[in-house]
């Protein structure tokens, strides 16, 4: 690692606080299928019209991270710029055998797990690059996953400001409760971006954690 | 009669300390992709974590080796002295083939796991 990169990394936080960006890099992270371009989607729908890629029922639809610069979100008149980057699923494991449930066949399903696991190498190198991270959890879901801390701890090993977004609270066996519990250190927000609930509070965290 | 199971690597943190990074997640993904558990002390620093995720992509090969399983409990919250001069410490972990080694239920300081013989 850069000499550089290892002091930014432990003192960039200390900087931040002097020097304010005019523009954040906000990452979307998340294992497959929590909701994360379903996410990407409503916040640029609602800030610039358009949106940024199709979500789908099948795990790594995403198989490639998209950038999205200068979305202006505007809160109690506090501004905020940031660029989007909607991130692959993170997994530890890709079995092409999953893939055929979705009526692929052999070559097809195979295919796609190797460009998935592009897709988890990529989503990682991004890492790099950011200002700060919404990461995206199935509230339904057990939020203890590997992917889950992994992301976590890389987050607070940089210092950058992290928010967790507890997502599909309109499923009804969902527990943002239990994600908070999991992640008492980080603020969480419970939304679902597929209908739009509680959007508001999510712009105003990220007005205050990203502003 | 020769046992027949799952062989697992319990490695310290005596020797874990003394192993540069690389060279811990090629003696970890080298085991596992041999079918063996391995057990770390005091585990992974978060960036070797995502590290481990980024070289266990790059092997998968969808016929013999799908991934990894990693279980490791979420690392404790840092004092501003140690996020200044300190390095993130990981905790206990274990790390097996996806295709053997199953989380069952993950909590704050449990973690249950079934291993497939």
């Amino acid at each position: 690692m850069g000499l550089m990169l290892a002091i930014r990394k432990r003192f960039g936080f200390i900087l931040k606080l002097f020097f304010k960006k005019d523009k954040m890099r906000i990452g979307i992270y998340g294992p497959p299928n929590a909701g994360k371009t379903t996410l990407a989607n409503r916040i640029l729908r609602d800030w610039t019209g358009d949106v940024i890629g199709s979500p789908s029922d099948v795990p790594h639809e995403t198989r490639r991270a998209k950038l999205r610069e200068g979305v202006k979100i505007e809160v109690d008149g506090k501004s905020l710029t940031i660029d989007i980057v909607d991130t692959p699923g993170l997994a530890t494991k890709i079995d092409f055998h999953e893939f055929l449930k979705y009526g692929m066949d052999e070559e097809e399903a195979k295919r796609r797990a190797k460009e998935a696991t592009e897709g988890v190498i990529e989503a990682i190198k991004w890492l790099d690059d950011l200002d700060g991270v919404l990461l995206v959890m199935d509230a339904t879901e057990d939020p203890f996953t590997q992917v889950n801390v992994t992301i976590v701890g890389n987050m607070e090993a940089r210092n950058l400001p992290l928010l967790i977004v507890a997502n599909k609270i309109d499923l009804p066996n969902a527990s943002p409760a239990r994600i908070k519990s999991a992640f008492p250190q980080h603020p969480v927000v419970p939304i679902s971006a597929l209908k739009g609930i509680n959007i508001d509070s999510l712009y105003k965290a990220m007005a205050e954690r990203f502003g | 009669m020769e046992m027949e199971g799952v062989q697992m690597h319990l490695i310290s943190k005596e020797m874990l300390e003394k192993m540069p990074s690389m060279e811990k997640l090629r003696m970890i993904l080298d085991n596992v992709k041999e079918g063996k558990i391995v057990v770390l002390e005091t585990g992974l620093t978060p960036e070797e974590e995502a590290k481990l995720i980024e070289m266990t992509m790059l092997e998968i090969d969808h016929e013999n080796f799908i991934g990894i399983e990693v279980e490791s409990y979420p690392v404790k919250e840092r004092s501003m002295f140690s996020k200044l001069f300190g390095k993130p410490k990981g905790r206990l972990t274990v790390i097996g083939p996806a295709n053997r080694l199953k989380t069952l239920e993950k909590q704050a300081d449990v973690i249950k796991a079934l291993v497939q013989v």
